[in-house]
């Protein structure tokens, strides 16, 4: 084994460095959501307090964080599943159309598509105040991650084939769906599921012109907590953000790695 | 169970508009194994898939199953039995519920599919291989998985796409012979799509030979192989050695020597490397200058340069080397030789 | 069968809810746009008005700094990565992708933590140096806050295309006598080029369109196209420009993001 180069100390160094900015504050803002006081430091004690007092001024926004994700992951499944069928099915001309118009939600800043909704839906009183209003919108968000990642599965076995054999034996479109072309798909629609909580969990720049007072979820309570309330509550209401979506992005990496193993 | 089927004037046009085929007319008996044979492009698979319901014929093709039009019938209501190239096993499921797949669909109570499940792996010789996963097997199994789960459904005919041609040489002449026993055995109408000529013969009670939509020849594989009705069967079907020269004195004379015509009256002629006799020089024959010897065990191919536009090929099964440049002497009996199709006289 | 000519149908409720929910919207946006006092030229405000033409170039000339400090450091932080094992090696990768998740808000907190009035950094300056040093509330701080967001996608992406360069043509570079420097100028960074070039892009679309992270730290020194926008229509009530603008800095970020797919193929997202 040779003797590093100094080219390889500086990369360490990089590389350490870009690690310690990602990695530092989240540590730090850990610390501070369980610390007694945050300038004193650890010393002056571990608490939950903070992590009580964010449960008692925004509990709604987590249930409504969790409520809305699992809502979006309903709409998504039954949406994205079949168009993602479609796409894989279709002669190629149609797919490219159809994959453009659907990303378009996402490669335009959410707060262009919020404003459009509320342009468009504003004066519709009872939708605009409901937790639907947010639901659309995050929708519109994910709904082409799931496409997509259901669609790579679909691609990447021989759908086709699949269902002519299943076809000469007899079997109905309906029931080639549901016992050749669904069980196949399985990483692929376990994957997108992930991605569609996980986004949803941590939409904000929708969700933050379309809610209303009432409305709020996670992410907004979190700008709430950040502009008004000590340093402590923000940090432990990011703290129970991280301890709900770090536990969904590991599984989203367990998940991705299996489906992109299904194809080779 | 076996039945009888009916192309008539079926053509295929592709939406792209690549035109697969031809309109054509076929008839296959109940019980027979015909083989559709080949090269790549010649329609022969499309010709399958407008059996099995796959593919629909351009208007005016007709399809019947004893003598009943089913034209307009999607494959799910055929019946047919499909072995397809890639084998197209379900790999959500097992072995044994591959096979049974056809039966639930049918909505066959569960004891009896099991029963069939297990009648149908041990004809294919897999036995015991029901709770296995489909990427446990190796290219072989998974053949006669495929095989087993056409069969399980009683099918009225037996479609096969090149099912050996992802194997290895020694596993596909082994499964050939499976292959021939199970469709001897069964009696089942079986229409076999495959490039392989080797195969073609042995599976076939009839060939149909295909060149760009087209069907060449259909007969017997002693016909087809014996007499060629074009150039292009001619040519396909195993090797073809053509001489052309001038005839003379009833012989064909050209420069290397000469060739007893016979009957026949032929300035281009065709004759089988096996029919090629090496003989001691002098008398009627024919002189030619060695290329290569390719020793091939049961016997030796020789390419050997005789004048003509292009290399002879000699099969023999004498015991001996052959060095490059040698000068060997060739006969071939008068009852061997074909006059080429389709030339003038 | 015909599953070909029916499938496409099964892509009608996707389409269906799409056209609803967003097309219909979006022209409705564009409508209003134009429906301002100055009609259809709001749309070329972005660059005839002085103060949005300059917010305008202040987003474009951050995201594209953010641009190429991230793939400067991803690119040294990405390779040495993927060529160097070391113990504790997955779990570094895993922790240097958690920020994937995080909306724009949070990344805003974190930039707090780290150069705001009780930051690490202003901590660590003032003891060293005896001057506190807090960017937070600045351009300096968005900066670093996109930094945050942009790093983690763009490595990731660096690794995998890493990961799929074929050791053969670095051997055969080597066996002809080049060194590590020339090795990593003429095969690794050119063959690495599409996912530079496709990732940079969608670093680029996201900054433009970034708005949490700006929100959080917003001052008046900062300013950046989607705080303009909303202010326009939070404030100021200006549904006209609002919109005008949103099409704008949409169309913008949609054309970065087109190009970056067609660079790469598949798999390009943007979300901050």
């Amino acid at each position: 084994m040779t003797r590093r180069p100094p080219r390889y100390w500086l990369q360490l160094a990089v590389t350490l460095a870009v690690c310690a900015l990602l990695v530092v504050p989240v540590a730090m803002s850990i610390a501070a959501g369980v610390t007694e006081n945050y300038f004193v430091g650890v010393r002056s004690g571990l608490t939950l307090r903070w992590v009580g007092e964010v449960w008692a001024l925004y509990e709604e926004t987590i249930w409504r964080s969790i409520y809305v994700a699992l809502a979006c992951l309903g709409c998504t499944l039954a949406l994205g599943v079949p168009a993602a069928y479609a796409l894989v099915r279709s002669p190629s001309r149609y797919v490219r159309w159809v994959e453009e118009l659907l990303v378009l939600p996402v490669a335009v800043p959410g707060l262009a598509t919020a404003l459009a909704l509320i342009l468009a839906y504003g004066t519709w009183r009872e939708f605009r105040a409901s937790w639907l209003f947010i639901l659309v919108g995050h929708v519109l968000f994910t709904l082409p991650f799931m496409v997509r990642s259901v669609l790579a599965v679909m691609a990447a076995i021989d759908l086709a084939t699949l269902e002519e054999a299943a076809a000469s034996l007899g079997a109905s479109f309906a029931r080639r769906f549901v016992t050749i072309v669904l069980p196949n798909a399985r990483p692929g629609i376990l994957a997108g599921s992930l991605m569609v909580l996980t986004l949803s969990m941590g939409e904000f720049n929708l969700t933050w012109m379309l809610h209303t007072p009432l409305t709020k979820t996670l992410p907004v309570g979190l700008a709430d907590s950040y502009a008004s309330m000590r340093l402590e509550i923000g940090s432990a209401y990011t703290l129970v953000f991280l301890v709900m979506i770090v536990p969904l992005l590991v599984a989203l990496q367990w998940a991705a790695g299996r489906a992109g193993r299904r194809g080779a | 169970m076996a039945i009888s089927i009916r192309l008539e004037n079926c053509a295929k046009t592709f939406p792209d508009g690549t035109r697969a085929l031809e309109p054509l007319t076929l008839d296959i008996a109940a019980g027979e194994t015909v083989v559709l044979l080949g090269p790549s492009g010649c329609g022969k698979t499309t010709t399958l898939r407008i059996v099995a319901g796959l593919e629909a014929p351009d208007a005016g093709g007709r399809v019947l199953f004893d003598g009943e039009d089913v034209t307009a019938r999607p494959i799910e209501e055929r019946g047919v039995g499909m072995v397809f190239q890639s084998y197209a096993l379900f790999p959500n499921m097992s072995v044994a519920q591959n096979v049974a797949y056809g039966l639930r669909v049918r909505s066959v109570p569960a004891a009896e599919r099991e029963q069939r499940v297990a009648e149908m792996l041990a004809l294919v010789d897999l036995a015991g291989f029901g709770p296995r996963r489909v990427d446990q097997l190796s290219g072989g199994q998974r053949q006669r998985v495929a095989l087993a789960r056409a069969l399980a459904i009683r099918p009225c005919a037996l479609l096969l796409d090149e099912p050996l041609t992802a194997l290895d040489a020694k596993l596909r002449e082994q499964l050939r012979v499976q292959i021939d026993r199970l469709l001897r055995g069964l009696g089942i109408t079986a229409v076999y799509v495959t490039h392989d000529q080797a195969e073609a013969m042995a599976l076939g009670d009839r060939i149909v030979v295909m060149e760009k939509g087209r069907i060449a020849q259909a007969g017997t594989p002693q016909e087809v192989y014996h007499r060629p009705a074009t150039a292009f069967v001619a040519d396909f079907i195993g090797t073809m050695n053509r001489v052309a020269g001038e005839v003379v004195d009833g012989h064909l004379v050209w420069s290397a020597g000469r060739l007893p015509l016979g009957p026949l009256a032929a300035r281009e002629v065709m004759f089988r490397p096996e029919d090629v006799r090496l003989v001691p020089a002098g008398g009627h024959h024919v002189e030619a200058t060695v290329i290569s010897a390719f020793f091939l065990g049961d016997h030796t191919r020789l390419v050997v340069d005789a004048g003509a536009s292009a290399p002879l090929v000699v099969e023999t099964s004498e015991r001996r080397t052959w060095p490059r440049g040698e000068t060997v002497h060739l006969a071939v009996a008068p009852g061997a030789l074909l006059a080429v199709p389709g030339q003038s006289p | 069968m015909t599953t070909g000519r029916r499938a496409i149908l099964l892509a009608v409720p996707a389409l269906a809810v799409f056209a609803a929910f967003w097309l219909l919207p979006m022209a409705r946006l564009l409508q209003v746009g134009a429906s301002g006092p100055r009609g259809a030229a709001a749309y070329l405000a972005v660059v005839t008005d002085a103060a949005y033409f300059r917010s305008l170039v202040s987003t474009v000339a951050l995201s594209a700094g953010v641009t190429v400090a991230t793939l400067a450091l991803s690119l040294v932080a990405g390779i040495f990565l993927q060529r160097n094992r070391f113990p504790g090696h997955r779990v570094l990768v895993s922790l240097i992708t958690l920020p994937l998740a995080f909306p724009g808000v949070v990344v805003g907190f974190m930039v707090i933590l780290l150069a705001g009035r009780q930051g690490l950094i202003g901590e660590v300056t003032s003891r060293l140096f005896d001057a506190k040093l807090v960017f937070a509330y600045g351009m300096g701080g968005l900066f670093l806050g996109y930094l945050y967001f942009s790093i983690p996608r763009v490595i990731l992406t660096i690794m995998a295309s890493v990961e799929k360069l074929d050791p053969a043509l670095e051997e055969a570079a080597r066996s002809l006598g080049a060194s590590t420097w020339q090795v990593t100028r003429d095969v690794i960074l050119p063959a690495l080029g599409p996912a530079i070039v496709s990732a940079g892009a969608l670093c680029f679309a996201t900054s433009m369109g970034a708005f949490g992270t700006a929100f959080t730290l917003a001052t008046t020194q900062i300013d950046v196209l989607p705080l303009t926008i909303y202010n326009e229509f939070t404030n100021y009530a200006n549904f006209a420009m609002a919109a005008s603008l949103s099409i704008v800095l949409g169309a913008i970020t949609w054309a970065a993001l087109a190009a970056a797919r067609s660079l790469a193929g598949a798999g390009v997202a943007a979300a901050a």
